[in-house]
C-alpha cells in the first residue's frame, strides 16, 4: 500500500505520456494523467468511444485553434540570438496541439525508424565545429524490440522491403501500406528515374481494421486535423488501452505548474496543477512522468528549478525544413489521402556530391533528412496566400497551390548547439500568469549548406515528374532572406522539437540518464523528445514511443524486451 | 437579417467582399457567397449559446452520417476570454490586457466600414478599391475573413449553397464516406 494519490502522475497525454500510461497500467500501476488542454478525443467512460468533436472543418481546426493552444492565452516568444534583445516575436512558436492526445491529433503519422548510425554520430562521423554532436547512451540494436512494440501498439502500415537504407527489423509491419496518393506516385517515379530511392511511407494510420479501429477512408483532412473516425492510432490506441485497465484516470484542463520535491530535495512527491477555473490542486505520486513535449517539459523543469540547470532547455533542435514545390499543368487532387504517402532517405546518406559540398563549405560531413512526398492544402489556406481582387478568383479556380502543387519537405538534421534553447521570457506571461516559454534559435551552417545543396536537386525531381514551375524555400529562411523573416512569424515552422533535456551518462553535460530519469531527482522521468541527444533526419514520434516503452518498462521493473536480428540483414 | 452589423454595414461588407473576391467566370464572388453573413455571425458569435466559434462534428451530413456541424461546441471560460477579447476587444478589462490592450474586430469593422464612406455601395468598383486601399490593415482583415467565409463550411454563415467550393472544384468535407482508393490513386 502506498499513501500517495497514485503510483505515477503523467504530465501530458500526447504520444509520450500515453505510451507510459499504457505500459504502467498494464504492469498494475495506478496512473493519473494531467492534461493542460481540453478533451475532444474520446469519452472518458467505457467503452471510451470517440467524442465526435473533430471533423473535416478547416476553419475550426486550422484557423480557430480548436485543439489549442490559443496563442493569445499561451503566447510563446522567439529571438534568433541574444543580439535581438528580449524577443522579436510573440505568438505561435512551434505550437503543437494542447489537448487530450497532444500533437498526435494533428500529426499525419509518418513513422520511420531511425537508423543505426543515428545513435552514434560522434563515434561514426566525428565532431563539427560549433555544434555539440554526441552519441546516444543506447544503440539501435537495443531499441529495435521497442520499435517493433511501438509499431504494434499504435498500428503502423508499411512495407519492410521497400526502403533500401532502412535499419534491420525483427519482423514485418503489422499492416500493409494504404493507397498511394496520385501526386506522390508521380514524384516518386520521377525520383526513381533519377536514381533516388523513394518508398511507401510507414504510417501510423490503419490500412485495414486494426485494434478495433476502422481503416482510413482517405478523407484528406489529415495533417493539422484530428481523425474523425479514429483511423490514426497514436495516441488514441495507448490511451484507450490504459483506460480499459481501470487503473488510468485522465484529467483534462489541468495545467501542471510545478513538480514538488520532498524535504530531501532529491525526490519528487508529486505535482501542483491549476484547473481552468483557477483552483490549485496538489497530487501526490510515487513517480512523476513528464510527457509535456520538448517545449513545455523544459519550461516546467525551469519553473520547478529541477534538472541540471546548466543544460535544461539547451540543445533545442528542430528539423531544418527545405521545401521544393512544383506546379503541374493538371490537377493532382492531393487533398485526398493521408497527406504524405512516400518518403525517401537519400539526403541522409551522403553521396559523393554531398560529401564534396560539405568539404567545400568547410564541414567534415553533412546530413539532410527524409524527403516527404506530399502536396495540397485546403482552400482557405490557399486563398489567404493569394492577392485580393480578380487574381484571387482566377487563381482559386485554377488552384495552383491546392490542386496542382506537389511538395517535397526535407526534414533536415539539425545539429545540437548549446546556444539554441528554451528559457522563460522575462516579461510575457500566459493566461495563468506564468512566464511564456522563449526560444533562442539560429541554425548551424551545416543546416544551411545542406539545404542549399539539396533544394535544387529536389527541384530537378519535380521537373522530371512533370511540374511546369518549380521553386524552393526553407524554414527558417536562409540568412539572405533575413529581411522577409522579420516581417511575419520568424520562428521555424517545424513541429518536431527535440533535445531540451538531453540524456547521457555524464550528469554534468546532460539532464537525464539513459533511462530518461533526471540525474538530480531520481523519481522524475522525461518521456518525450526532450531527451534526444541529436535530431536525426526522421520524424521523431516512433522513436519517442519506442523510448517511452523502454523507459516505462524499466521503471516498472519489467524484463527488457529483446529481439533477434534476422540472419543476413 | 443582421446579427451584429447594421443593415447598412452589412451592405458595405457585402460590396467590399465583391471587390476582394470578385465574381469572375463561374465564381459567384464574395458578396453572393454570403461573406457578409459570415462576418456578421463572427462579430455576433456571442449572441448565441454556445457561441458560433466552433462548429460541431463529426459529420455535416453532406457525405453521409448524421448532420452535426450546426450544433456548435461550447467554449470553456479561458477560451471564451480569448474569443471575446478578439471579437469585443479588451475594453480596459484587466484580464483581457495581460500582454497589452486589444482592439477588437467589432471596433475594427465599425471604424473601417465608416471610413469607407456612406456612399460606398453606390460608387464605382475602381473607387471602392481606392477606398479599401486607403486602410491596408482593415482591408487585410476583411480579406482574411472573406476567404474564411467564401471557402469555410457553410454552417458558419458563408459559402452559400456550397457554391464557394463548387466554383473551385472542391468537395469540402467528405466524412464518413471519404475517398475510394481509386479516387486517391488515379489521375482525373
Ligand atoms: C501537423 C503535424 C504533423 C506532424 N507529423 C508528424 C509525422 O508525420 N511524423 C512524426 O514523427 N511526427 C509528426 N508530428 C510531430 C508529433 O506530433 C510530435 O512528435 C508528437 O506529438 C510529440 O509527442 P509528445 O507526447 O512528446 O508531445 P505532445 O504531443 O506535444 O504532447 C504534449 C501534451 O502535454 C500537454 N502539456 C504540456 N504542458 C503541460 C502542463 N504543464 N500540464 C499539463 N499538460 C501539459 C500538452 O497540452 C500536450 O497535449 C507532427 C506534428 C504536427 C503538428
Ligand atoms: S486521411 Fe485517414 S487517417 Fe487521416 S484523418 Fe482522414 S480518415 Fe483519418
Amino acid at each position: 500500500m502506498t499513501d500517495t494519490d497514485c503510483d505515477a502522475v503523467v504530465v501530458g497525454t500526447g504520444p509520450a505520456g500515453a505510451t507510459c500510461a499504457e505500459v504502467l497500467t498494464a504492469a498494475g500501476w495506478s496512473v493519473i494523467m494531467l492534461e493542460k488542454g481540453r478533451n475532444h478525443l474520446l469519452s472518458l467512460d467505457a467503452p471510451f468511444n470517440p467524442l465526435g468533436h473533430v471533423s473535416n472543418d478547416e476553419l475550426k481546426l486550422v484557423f480557430r485553434h480548436f485543439l489549442g493552444p490559443d496563442p493569445w492565452l499561451e503566447p510563446r516568444t522567439f529571438r534568433s540570438s541574444e543580439d535581438d534583445g528580449d524577443r522579436i516575436y510573440t505568438g505561435d512558436v512551434n505550437n503543437l496541439p494542447s489537448t487530450v492526445g497532444g500533437g498526435g491529433m494533428h500529426a499525419d503519422g509518418k513513422v520511420p525508424r531511425f537508423r543505426e548510425i543515428d545513435f552514434r554520430l560522434a563515434s561514426e562521423l566525428g565532431p563539427v565545429d560549433g555544434a555539440d554532436v554526441v552519441d546516444w547512451p543506447l544503440d539501435y540494436d537495443e531499441l529495435e524490440p521497442y520499435y517493433a512494440e511501438a509499431e504494434r501498439v499504435v498500428g503502423v502500415a508499411g512495407d519492410a522491403a521497400v526502403n533500401p537504407y532502412a535499419a534491420w527489423r525483427s519482423g514485418p509491419y503489422p499492416m500493409p501500406p494504404g493507397p498511394d496518393m496520385f501526386c506522390a506516385v508521380l514524384t516518386s517515379e520521377a525520383a526513381t528515374r533519377l536514381g533516388y530511392h523513394p518508398y511507401r511511407a510507414p504510417t501510423a494510420v490503419n490500412s485495414v481494421e486494426y485494434d478495433g479501429r476502422p481503416a482510413c477512408n482517405n478523407c484528406g483532412f489529415c495533417g493539422y486535423f484530428g481523425c474523425p473516425i479514429d483511423a490514426k492510432g497514436d495516441p488514441v490506441a495507448p490511451l484507450r488501452h490504459a483506460l480499459r485497465t481501470g487503473r488510468c484516470e485522465i484529467r483534462p484542463e489541468s495545467y501542471v505548474t510545478e513538480v514538488l520535491l520532498d524535504e530531501t530535495g532529491r525526490r519528487a512527491r508529486g505535482v501542483r496543477y491549476v484547473g481552468v477555473d483557477g483552483t490549485v490542486h496538489e497530487l501526490s505520486a510515487r513517480h512523476v512522468i513528464l510527457g509535456a513535449g520538448a517545449f513545455e517539459t523544459p519550461r516546467l523543469l525551469l519553473r520547478s528549478e529541477i534538472g541540471n540547470s546548466d543544460v535544461v532547455g539547451r540543445f533545442l533542435m528542430y528539423h531544418f525544413q527545405t521545401f521544393a514545390l512544383g506546379v503541374f499543368p493538371f490537377r493532382l487532387h492531393a487533398h485526398r489521402g493521408r497527406s504524405v504517402t512516400h518518403l525517401m532517405d537519400d539526403p541522409i546518406i551522403p553521396d559523393a556530391d554531398a560529401q564534396a559540398a560539405a568539404r567545400g563549405a568547410g564541414l567534415p560531413w553533412m546530413r539532410g533528412g527524409i524527403v516527404e512526398h506530399g502536396g495540397a492544402s485546403h482552400p482557405i489556406t490557399e486563398a489567404i496566400h493569394l492577392p485580393p481582387g480578380e487574381d484571387h478568383t482566377r487563381l482559386m479556380m485554377a488552384s495552383p497551390m491546392r490542386d496542382r502543387m506537389a511538395a517535397f519537405t526535407m526534414q533536415g538534421e539539425d545539429l545540437p548547439q548549446a546556444t539554441n534553447r528554451i528559457d522563460l521570457d522575462p516579461s510575457v506571461t500566459d493566461a495563468w500568469g506564468l512566464p511564456a516559454g522563449r526560444v533562442t534559435y539560429r541554425p548551424h551552417r551545416h543546416e544551411l549548406v545542406c539545404a542549399q545543396h539539396w533544394a535544387p536537386r529536389l527541384e530537378t525531381v519535380m521537373k522530371e515528374a512533370g511540374a511546369r514551375h518549380t521553386f524552393w524555400a526553407t524554414s527558417p529562411p536562409l540568412p539572405e532572406q533575413e529581411a522577409r523573416r522579420r516581417a511575419a512569424n520568424p520562428s521555424p515552422m517545424s513541429r518536431h522539437v527535440m533535445g531540451t533535456a538531453r540524456m547521457g551518462d555524464d550528469p554534468r553535460t546532460s539532464v537525464c540518464d539513459r533511462w530518461q530519469r533526471l540525474h538530480d531527482v531520481e523519481n522524475v522521468l522525461v518521456a518525450d523528445s526532450s531527451v534526444f541527444p541529436t535530431s536525426a533526419g526522421y520524424g521523431p514520434t516512433l522513436t519517442i514511443v519506442a523510448l517511452a516503452i523502454r523507459a516505462a518498462r524499466a521503471l516498472a521493473d519489467l524484463e527488457p524486451l529483446r529481439s533477434q536480428r534476422p540472419t543476413g540483414s | 437579417m443582421a446579427i451584429w452589423l447594421t443593415e447598412h454595414e452589412h451592405a458595405v461588407v457585402a460590396a467590399a467582399a465583391d471587390r476582394v473576391i470578385p465574381p469572375v467566370g463561374g465564381h459567384p464572388g464574395g458578396g453572393a457567397l454570403g461573406v457578409a453573413d459570415f462576418i456578421d455571425s463572427l462579430l455576433g458569435a456571442f449572441v448565441f449559446d454556445p457561441p458560433r466559434i466552433w462548429a460541431g462534428g463529426p459529420f455535416s451530413g453532406r457525405a453521409g452520417g448524421t448532420a452535426s456541424f450546426d450544433e456548435f461546441l461550447p467554449l470553456n471560460s479561458l477560451e471564451e476570454l480569448a474569443w471575446r477579447t478578439r471579437i469585443e476587444g479588451s475594453k480596459g478589462m484587466v484580464e483581457r490586457e495581460r500582454n497589452g490592450a486589444v482592439i477588437g474586430w467589432q471596433q475594427q469593422y465599425r471604424n473601417g466600414i465608416a471610413a469607407l464612406g456612406r456612399d460606398f455601395c453606390d460608387i464605382s468598383g475602381r473607387e471602392q478599391d481606392a477606398r479599401l486601399n486607403g486602410d491596408p490593415a482593415f482591408k487585410n482583415l476583411l480579406y482574411t475573413h472573406a476567404c474564411e467565409g467564401a471557402y469555410g463550411a457553410p454552417e458558419y454563415g458563408g459559402n452559400r449553397e456550397m457554391r464557394g467550393w463548387g466554383a473551385i472544384q472542391y468537395q469540402g468535407d467528405v466524412q464518413p464516406r471519404g475517398y475510394t482508393d481509386r479516387e486517391v490513386e488515379g489521375r482525373e
